[in-house]
């Protein structure tokens, strides 16, 4: 059954990227920003119209678009991504090196906006409408109308600029390479950065979490316990704590695609050289190939966040697990 | 909350929360119009000041008034987050009705590009869309509205395929009623509630991930003075103190944005009928 499932999804996300492949290529090629032009860059002005063409035929520009998606296509196939333009090195080992930088960051955020959230969430759910819950609330909901990017540079201004607790950028002390930096000295950098996608990150996971205890205080094994004298701390842990873990715990995994794009924002203002930066300078230099493997990448990051959290309910959830058939 | 010592009824707190709400988008819209070209004036001699009463949010580099500035981007931002999202819930609305009533094939399709729609994340598919449409406010607008309408197209495929099925409807076309009466007089008042809460809702995601993707340096020339291009702006001088210059936008961004928040739960809370009679 466990096999089933799996092939069922690996096929899903066949189909996926190839939709999102096509439809990429699609936009890119209709893109007014001229490759040729965006790989020049400032240096236009010094090179001749031969020289361009050149440069166009050698990347395959001059044949018909059909052609070129055939080309791309049976090359993403095989794992070619392609060459990044701006950083002259192949795409996929760009990718790589990039997202092992951003990957402790948005674990790091990962993990404390879902322990912080859940519990903030329990707490406020457990107290409904005492001043408590309306503090938790009114936090959450305002840090849901909050740019990520504001939070960001307000914490650098207080931290960084003001009392100069935190470096003001990067992953690391400039002038070392990411080897030489101590585990400390990598921690330090990552702090704030981390600490700006949790505090809005928290906001979903809080307000998801309170409605579900809520609804679990409600319920009639909790009024039976309470019935039998359980007090409301003890209904919480013994009884809805399991009850709301899972929704929780899957929610915070499909949650990867708002991770990701606070990183991106996140990473901007503290300069910090992960893959969300990366994504940035690709879409402003017009590093197509960069662009579209970076596009494939996080479509299979949000996937495999989707993916966790429907694997989680079925090993987890008991009514899942006894029903024959109800994997899809 | 607060009101709530004055023991009004909720209908009438949610009715003054609805209005408080448009006074100040008008508020908004009026004053950038009145006020907005001041901060097009720039005056060296009053250069860097911080907040006080003759300029409530500070002057820039330049001496231009930031509160002017502001109010002039929070319009900008605001328009583009309006009409991007409007677009939005078009989108989701014929989708949802096309899936939900044309057959099964439609609905496999519009399911599936529902789900390509929402595989990427947000940001990502914004840089993307307005890399392809070569940046521009056409650009962010296009990608915003691109990007956003899977979530409530699936809303409105739900609420109608509910409907289809339920039994007064059911009824309904036993006694002979023609679709078009079934669509006008049992469909609508229930599709119609929950699309203009839908987009309502939707504001706030549009005019941030707007904002967001101008930060980034996509979409406006830097001379706009959008919030997303003000607080990007404001970043080359916040090692130099003048906090002033990210702050107070930034606040007002997000003082506009809980605004439309709050102003669609409480049309939601008035327009469906499980609340409305609290």
């Amino acid at each position: 059954m466990i096999t089933q499932f799996l092939l069922v999804k690996i096929f899903r996300l066949i189909l996926l990227i190839a939709a999102v492949a096509t439809l990429s290529f699609v936009l890119v090629s209709n893109s007014p920003v001229d490759p040729v032009d965006a790989y020049v860059g400032t240096a236009m002005l010094r090179i001749s119209p031969d020289q361009r063409e050149v440069i166009a035929k050698r990347w395959g520009l001059d044949r018909p678009p059909a052609e070129r998606f055939g080309r791309w296509a049976g090359q993403m196939a095989r794992g070619n991504f392609g060459v990044s333009t701006i950083f002259n090195e192949p795409v996929l080992s760009v990718i790589g090196k990039r997202f092992v930088t951003s990957f402790w960051l948005m674990a790091l955020a990962w993990s404390l906006s879902g322990a912080l959230g859940f519990g903030l969430g329990l707490t406020a759910g457990a107290q409904e409408n005492t001043l408590l819950d309306r503090g938790i609330r009114l936090y959450a909901y305002t840090m849901a109308s909050t740019p990520t990017f504001w939070v960001g540079m307000i914490l650098l201004m207080v931290f960084s600029v003001s009392l100069g607790w935190t470096p003001v950028c990067c992953a690391w002390p400039p002038g070392l390479s990411a080897e030489q930096a101590t585990l400390w000295q990598r921690l330090h950098h990552l702090l704030l950065p981390a600490v700006t996608l949790s505090l809005i990150g928290i906001a979903q996971i809080t307000l998801h979490t309170r409605e579900k205890t809520i609804e679990a205080l409600r319920s009639d094994y909790a009024v039976f316990a309470r019935a039998q004298g359980e007090s409301t701390i003890g209904i919480v842990f013994a009884r809805a704590l399991r009850n709301v873990a899972l929704p929780a715990v899957t929610l915070q995994f499909a949650s990867l695609g708002e991770l990701f794009g606070g990183a991106v924002l996140a990473e901007q203002v503290f300069a910090y050289p992960g893959l969300g930066r990366t994504t940035v300078e690709a879409g402003i230099r017009g590093d197509i190939p960069l662009l579209l493997g970076i596009v494939l990448f996080s479509t299979i990051f949000v996937f495999t966040g989707n993916f966790m959290a429907d694997l989680i309910y079925h090993l987890v959830d008991p009514r899942l697990r006894k029903t024959k058939g109800a994997i899809s | 909350m607060m009101i709530n010592s004055l023991a009004l009824d909720r209908r009438t707190r949610t009715m003054m929360a609805i209005l408080g709400c448009l006074v100040l988008f008008s508020g908004i819209f009026l004053a950038a119009w009145l006020y907005g070209e001041q901060g097009q004036v720039t005056n060296l001699a009053l250069r860097k000041l911080p907040p006080g009463w003759n300029q409530p949010f500070g002057t820039d580099w330049l001496g231009r008034d930031m509160f002017a500035r502001t109010l002039k981007g929070l319009r900008i931002s605001l328009e583009i987050g309006l009409t991007a999202a409007t677009c939005s819930a078009v989108i989701a609305l014929v989708f949802g009705l096309a899936a939900a009533t044309m057959g099964r094939i439609v609905d496999v399709v519009v399911t599936w590009l529902c789900d390509v729609g929402m595989a990427t994340p947000h940001l990502v598919l914004l840089i993307l869309i307005s890399f392809a449409c070569g940046g521009g406010a056409k650009g962010v607008i296009i990608a915003v509205a691109a990007s956003h309408w899977p979530a409530l197209t699936r809303v409105i495929r739900a609420e109608v395929m509910q409907l289809r099925t339920s039994d007064y409807i059911k009824l309904s076309r036993r006694l002979g009623k023609s679709p078009a009466w079934i669509a006008r007089h049992h469909l609508l008042p229930h599709v119609v509630p929950q699309f203009l809460v839908g987009l309502l809702l939707l504001f706030p995601h549009a005019i941030l991930h707007a904002a967001g993707l101008t930060f980034l340096g996509f979409g406006m020339s830097p001379h706009t003075p959008e919030i997303g291009i003000l607080l990007a702006e404001s970043m080359r001088y916040l090692s130099t103190g003048m906090w002033w210059l990210a702050v107070a936008p930034g606040l007002a961004l997000i003082i506009s944005v809980m605004a439309f928040d709050v102003l669609g739960n409480n049309v939601r809370a008035l327009l469906d009928p499980k609340t409305l009679r609290e």
